[in-house]
């Protein structure tokens, strides 16, 4: 068995492109279901139409890097209303309806043939990134250390990416802070515990819901940026509904309602799922594993992970930093 | 002694007002901050609600009364902007409040209680009452951003959530979640709250059901406690000696419409009253003889009965 190949890459997944893109999401999705209870099924299409904004205005606008950023910003604003203005007024089941469908919707505009022109078709976009690259101020080469016998290295790129997201990731984590020990955040928590006395007390309860859409839509647009720049490419089925699930997954493991829950959440996520995966594939490729072959670790990985979930709701509802007090009130 | 003075001077003006008025449904008020017209509020071919005309006294404890399904509620839900009445008008201190949605007639000073107590359970008692403070600076979301703004108002708010706290006695709970109240604690929870709003006119749905009796005191004296305040009272209750302690005037709802008005004193004794909450022939006295014949029906069956069972 490799171990340190094993412990090198899971290592460095705690603080890898994924954890950074899914974690960056989730602490959207937390600020629209863990804090105001908003059961948004639809967070993939938000980091969608952010990668496919900027994609799109770089490579067939052939407008520059910071312009595709805007645009997309814009486009997860656009999506927020166009998703909220129609259900929020409505009771909360039918968001998570409309957000699921129109999810898919945006998933199979971007993969329509009719559209390729525009879009890509399955194969999505490429060759974006150069005027994000052009400001990576890491030289060429490998950084990190090792830590013992063990290497933890990134290449310059790498380095780039991680380094905006994990800022991202803080400035998301302190605005979030910031809002939800504020009179504003206690709007949203009232609201995901009963809209009706919200009202009675004078708050206009769809306008709060509404902001909230926006706030979390645009951070998990930030997802979207990353997951483009980071691997270089956006295609339509990486922004489909497990995308959504994992996330969910994050926010309840980290503990919903939590500023650091959803970013604990992702690291853990991804240590887990690397973890696993490393184990397993080396352990059948030495020939200790021998009822199954490599190709069905990748499926037996996605077994376990969601064997350890139902094991985490079970034992500790609440997640890693939730309180447990609050999960024995009845909601109702 | 002042507030002693004070307490009975409200309560004679109040008295005064309703002194000479007539007891018909709709009578009007010498100064009404609640003026309906012909509310309606069909629920598919039941009418819930179809009050002609009714008005609330400035100042008063004014107690709505009525059996159960009698559409007291659902009124209450049509005055407050929760439900879309299918007919009517009504003008809250002059102003049309038809089609007005619900936070802006609380914010206009009309606040509603809930029949079903809705305390936001997992936030704390405290953070339930600041809630109900009006123009909160850090509600603005830009401003939420920068606590320095909105600090000082909020030590303000606190300082008045925790008088009414300590008015109501849960101050001892100020930090738990409000889930872990107890029904009566979670009414008086919901009581606070809505006085946190500083409104004109309260509307209490219920605000004594399930309510220990000893609670019920301390309660009756926190709504005794808002007339003084200048606040108008509407409130709905079943309790007929609570109703006769607190209220200056007693409307009367069966069903959907406005029935009958009058002072509580004497309200339980308008005929209309009794109809409604008895059926319309529960009093015709039986005679002696319709008594005697009642007697030996029953005594015949269970003579029948026995034989029945001795043959087996
Ligand atoms: N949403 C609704 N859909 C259908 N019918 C309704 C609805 N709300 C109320 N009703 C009906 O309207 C009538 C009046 O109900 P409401 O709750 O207003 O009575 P109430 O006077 O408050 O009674 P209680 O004293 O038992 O609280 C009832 O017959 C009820 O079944
Ligand atoms: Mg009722």
């Amino acid at each position: 068995m490799d171990w340190i190949t094993i412990f090198s890459t899971t290592i460095k997944s705690a603080v890898g492109v994924e954890t950074v893109l899914y974690g960056i999401a989730a602490i959207g999705l937390n600020v629209h279901f863990g804090y105001t209870g908003l059961l948004n099924f639809g967070q993939a299409a938000f980091m969608g139409v952010a990668g496919y904004g900027l994609a799109v205005t770089v490579v067939v606008l052939g407008m520059p890097f910071w312009a595709g950023i805007i645009f997309g910003l814009i486009a997860a604003v656009i999506l927020a209303f166009l998703l909220g203005i129609p259900t929020l007024q409505l009771r909360a089941d039918y968001l998570a309806i409309v957000t699921i469908a129109a999810a898919e919707i945006v998933r199979l505009v971007f993969r329509s043939v009719q559209f390729k022109d525009v879009f890509g078709g399955s194969d999505g976009h490429r060759g974006f990134t150069e005027g994000f690259y052009a400001l990576n101020p890491y030289p060429t080469g490998n950084y990190g250390f090792n830590l013992g016998p063990i290497p933890l290295f990134f290449n310059h790129r790498t380095m780039w990416v991680i380094t905006v997201g994990w800022v991202l990731i803080a400035l998301a984590c302190l605005i979030v802070h910031l809002l939800m020990k504020s009179p504003w955040g206690r709007v949203l928590k009232a609201i995901r515990e009963d809209e009706d006395a919200v009202r009675s007390l004078g708050k206009s309860v769809f306008s709060y819901k509404m902001q909230a859409l926006v706030l979390g839509g645009v951070i998990g647009s930030l997802g979207g940026f990353i997951y483009g720049l980071g691997y270089a490419s956006v295609q339509p089925d990486v922004f489909g509904t497990e995308t959504t699930f994992y996330m969910y997954t994050m926010v309840i493991l980290g503990g919903a309602a939590r500023v650091l829950g959803p970013v604990i959440g992702s690291m853990l996520f991804w240590v887990l799922l690397v973890l696993i995966y490393g184990v397993l594939s080396e352990a059948v490729r030495v020939g200790y594993i021998t009822f199954m072959d490599t190709n069905q670790v990748g499926a037996l990985r996605w077994i376990l992970v969601g064997a350890g979930l139902i094991l985490l709701l079970v034992y500790r509802p609440q997640g890693i930093f939730g309180d447990k007090r609050e999960i024995a009130i009845d909601a109702r | 002694m002042h507030a002693e003075t004070m307490s009975t001077d409200r309560k004679a003006a109040a008295l005064a007002a309703f002194k000479d008025l007539a007891r018909d449904p709709g009578v009007p008020k010498p100064d009404p901050i609640l003026v309906v017209d012909h509310v309606v509020r069909r629920f598919g071919g039941l009418t819930a609600v179809d009050v002609g005309h009714v008005e609330i006294q400035r100042g008063s404890i004014t107690a709505l009364i009525g059996p159960n399904g009698a559409g007291k509620t659902t009124f209450f839900n049509q005055l407050t902007g929760f439900d879309t009445a299918d007919a009517g008008s009504w003008t809250f201190n002059g102003r049309s409040m038809n089609g007005v949605p619900a936070h802006k007639v609380a914010r206009s000073g009309m606040v509603r209680t809930f029949q079903l107590t809705k305390a936001l359970s997992r936030l704390t008692v405290l953070e339930n009452m600041r809630l109900g403070a009006q123009k909160q600076k850090g509600e603005n979301f830009w401003r939420a951003l920068v606590p320095r703004v909105w600090r000082a108002q909020e030590d303000e708010i606190t300082e008045r959530a925790e008088e009414l706290l300590a008015r109501f006695k849960l101050d001892a709970k100020r930090d738990d979640f409000a889930g872990s109240l107890s029904g009566g604690q979670r009414k008086l929870l919901e009581m606070a709250r809505a006085l946190m709003v500083n409104p004109e006119l309260v509307m209490l749905d219920e605000p004594m059901a399930g309510v220990n009796p000893a609670l019920t005191q301390s309660l009756l004296g926190h709504v005794k406690d808002l007339r003084e305040q200048g606040m108008t009272v509407l409130f709905v209750e079943h309790d007929m000696d609570m109703v006769r302690d607190i209220s200056d005037w007693v409307i009367v709802m069966a069903q959907g419409a406005v029935i009958a008005e009058g002072p509580p004193s004497t309200i339980m004794s308008d005929q209309r009253v009794i109809d409604a909450y008895l059926g319309a022939h529960h009093d015709a006295p039986l005679s002696e003889g319709e008594l005697e014949a009642q007697l030996q029906e029953a005594e015949a069956a269970l003579e029948a009965e026995i034989e029945e069972e001795t043959q087996k």
